[in-house]
């Protein structure tokens, strides 16, 4: 038995010995299990902009890029196998799409000197780089998502004395807004009902059960994968109104609205980024990647929410590796280069315009105290006879007030049990 | 020609009942455990110890505990994961609220809780059997994850529900936490693995062993013989489930460093970790290193033949990897019921009278 261990090992030495001469971006996607609809179209997005970089413009400063990709199913323990067999590599950055395996990772990252970046996920507390060093959660994260609903909400009218739900995946990510919730509901003035929903959520009987007796004027959803078409179903069975149900971003994607037909109209999503296809770089991928048959997956998700999120995920990558090679004046950058790019990263609208997704997202600066972005928020609804998510607020502030102190209060307890010295 | 006794004499009774008593066998299993000890340390990797040796070692010790369970004692359960998270909590609040005692008793301490926890649902066994005993370990494993989600006393009250396993040192090398050593968390598991083997291994060979085969074969013959099945039953539940939540500290602390109880100990461990024993082999402590070992390299190794070698698309081969352990397993049932183990008697035997079989 040990021989044959030996025999693996060797086998996997071989097979993973490193190409240095390519910018390797790692990427952790799930394409099988309950959350692969959500896994999909992101990682083809990552993919495709890479390969849109690498055929139209011959990489990053003239070094291609790889894309190494590792399946990890949205499970932790297959999460962490990837992250030993693909950070020998030479892997730059690592979005795993998961708060469970970003959790693994941020003392693994960080021990490892390479950045990680969880883009509207993972650990909300690591916007505060005094304390994550290599964990970056630009440009919004959940509790920027919680104050933003609310927010919202009370950009339509009075909220105090409302009775507010939260339903929510039981784990880490769905647990996530509860503590900004419960601030934002003594200050407003609101009354907050918890309902979790556990793993991976295709029973939710009950919990729509509690919904329609307790008649909240609102639902908020923290869900992902199956769990965001089973509740929009259940709430369409239970006739609430769909315009006072709104999903944070990994709820407000075509898939789970989808399966709910027509019942689904005027369902609403938080976003962070634009939606649909109508920007000039989708003409790009069109002609360098889809037509050369280089596109990623089926090639059937260009345009939808999630593949626009994977695509602006590489965008700001890419852009994190540009800023790094002018820092240090060379195109083969490490992991450590890497992460003095990302803590350095400046967008711009300019900038925005030129690669092709004018107004796509917002502005803004990391810097090594904020490695949280702006946390700017908008809001989506869905029209199910067009088909399509439309865009109908402004990209706005949410409660720095409420997050921040809860943000530092956080950290700081992280700090204090893994004996980090806050600084920068 | 191998594993034959001729020549090997006893003299003593200990001679005659160690657990070994042929010479070859004996002085195998000394090479396995020196190349384990003293080689693998120093050809260790990062990715080596996280993939293969750190799993296969922590998922060996459960495999071993529901072996003693089910495949000694004839309890069927279903609660591995449950009694898994017991061991990883009890070992993160131990952790938390002991930071200055060494990691060794904490680990061996939520071994100790877990056995109280698995006693107390092994209650029932007395009163039922078979299928009903299933559910009720059923019972256990959503039981205990729900509460471990549930009260957050138990994860300290973070607000993710995660628990982290902060930095703890054996003779001044860290084993937990981000900056450990690939060799002192492989010595770290491998110790404890090598102490469950050799204790299971001496428990199942002696008396206590017996009654528990006993249960197991026909309960009540065995009650007429004098067995008693009140202490059978609960030993037997006690013993596995310290070998379980020793294996769930480990796992938490060592290999994962933070867990999620729902997504981690969910019913799939415990299911995985019942396959194992029934590849590996019902009723045999060899069938418990054979079963882990199975189950954690065999996705490792079809996912660097089909990425890294033929690559192919990451989604293709998690699915064919599916297949293909859900047909091995088919397989193994039909061809060889008893597991992997029962292989390795049949080699064993094939190499005692080879080259001269007849």
């Amino acid at each position: 038995m040990k021989y044959k261990l030996g025999t693996y090992a060797v086998a996997a030495m071989m097979a993973a010995s490193p190409v240095m001469a390519d910018l390797v971006f790692p990427s952790l996607s799930y394409r099988t299990g309950p959350y692969a609809a959500g896994g999909i179209p992101f990682a083809d997005g990552y993919a495709d902009y890479f390969t849109l970089l690498n055929e139209r413009d011959g990489g990053i400063g003239g070094v291609a890029t790889r894309v190494l990709e590792c399946e990890t199913g949205y499970n932790t323990e297959k999460g962490v196998e990837c992250y030993e067999s693909t950070k020998g590599e030479g892997s730059l950055v690592y979005q795993p799409l998961s708060t469970g395996i970003t959790y693994q990772l941020i003392p693994k990252t960080t021990a490892d000197n390479i950045p990680m970046h969880t883009m509207g996920y993972g650990r909300t507390s690591a916007a505060n780089g005094q304390v994550f060093s290599h964990t970056f959660n630009y440009p919004a994260n959940y509790w920027n998502g919680a104050s933003g609903a609310i927010n919202y909400l009370m950009s339509q009218g009075d909220i105090a004395g409302k009775k507010i739900a939260l339903v929510y995946h039981n784990s880490a990510y769905g647990k996530e807004p509860i503590r900004t919730l419960e601030e934002l509901s003594e200050k407003h003035g609101f009354e907050l009902m918890l309902v979790a929903v556990d793993h991976p959520g295709q029973e939710q009987k009950s919990q729509w059960l509690q919904i329609r007796r307790e008649r909240p004027d609102n639902v908020i959803m923290y869900g992902w994968g199956v769990m965001n078409q089973v509740a929009i179903q259940e709430a369409a069975n239970i006739r609430y109104p769909m315009e006072n149900f709104i999903g944070i971003w990994w709820s407000g994607s075509e898939n789970d609205v989808l399966p709910a037909g027509d019942a689904a109209n005027g369902y609403k999503a938080l976003t962070f980024h634009g939606v649909g296809s109508d920007f000039p770089v989708f003409d790009d991928i069109q002609q360098y990647v889809v037509d050369a048959g280089k596109a990623a997956g089926a090639g059937d998700q260009i345009g939808t929410v999630l593949y626009n999120r994977g695509l602006y995920a590489a965008m700001l990558a890419a852009e994190a590796a540009k800023t790094a090679q002018e820092i240090h004046g060379t195109a083969e950058i490490t992991p450590a280069m890497m992460r003095d790019g990302m803590e350095a990263l400046e967008i711009t609208e300019a900038k925005m315009t030129e690669l092709g997704l004018p107004g796509f997202g917002p502005s803004f600066n990391v810097s090594c105290e904020n490695h949280g972005g702006p946390g700017l928020i908008g809001m989506t609804q869905w029209d199910a006879s067009a088909g399509t998510w439309s865009l109908i607020s402004e990209f706005s502030a949410t409660d720095m007030e409420v997050i921040q102190p809860l943000i530092d209060e956080d950290s700081a307890s992280y700090a204090s049990e893994n004996n980090i010295e806050a600084g920068c | 020609m191998f594993y034959r006794e001729a020549g090997d004499f006893s003299t003593t009774y200990p001679q005659d009942s160690q657990t070994f008593p042929i010479k070859f066998d004996r002085y195998r299993y000394y090479v396995v455990l020196a190349v384990a000890v003293l080689v693998m340390p120093f050809v260790m990797t990062d990715y080596l110890v996280n993939s293969i040796f750190l799993p296969f070692l922590i998922y060996a010790i459960a495999a071993i505990g529901l072996n003693i369970l089910t495949g000694y004692c004839g309890q069927v359960s279903l609660g591995t994961g449950g009694f898994m998270a017991v061991g990883a909590y009890a070992c993160y609040k131990l952790m938390t609220a002991f930071p200055d005692v060494n990691i060794f008793f904490h680990v061996i301490l939520a071994g100790g809780i877990t056995a109280a926890v698995g006693t107390l649902f092994g209650l029932p066994s007395l009163r039922i059997k078979g299928f009903y005993l299933a559910v009720a370990t059923l019972a256990a494993q959503f039981f205990l994850v729900w509460l471990f989600n549930k009260v957050s006393w138990f994860y300290n009250y973070s607000a993710s529900g995660q628990i982290n396993a902060p930095e703890r040192t054996v003779f001044g090398i860290e084993v937990t936490g981000p900056n450990t050593e690939a060799w002192a968390t492989y010595l770290f598991c491998l110790v404890f693995t090598v102490g469950a083997a050799i204790l299971a291994r001496n428990l199942t060979r002696g008396s206590i062993g017996r009654e528990w085969m006993a249960i197991r074969d026909m309960d009540i013959a065995a009650e007429i013989i004098g067995v008693n099945p009140l202490k059978a039953k609960l030993t037997a539940f006690a013993v596995s489930s310290f070998f379980v939540g020793v294996s769930g500290a480990l796992f938490f602390a060592v290999y994962l460093g933070a867990v999620e109880v729902g997504e981690v100990f969910g019913i799939t461990k415990s299911f995985l970790v019942l396959f194992m024993i029934i590849i590996g082999g019902l009723g045999s402590i060899f069938g418990s290193f054979a079963g882990a070992a199975f189950l954690v390299v065999l996705p490792v190794v079809l996912k660097i033949v089909g990425v890294d070698m033929f690559g192919w698309p990451t989604d293709i081969v998690a699915h064919f990897q599916l297949v293909i352990v859900g047909g091995l397993i088919i397989m193994f049932l039909i061809l060889e019921p008893h597991g992997l183990a029962q292989l390795w008697r049949v080699a064993k035997e094939k190499l005692r009278l080879w080259p001269f079989p007849h």
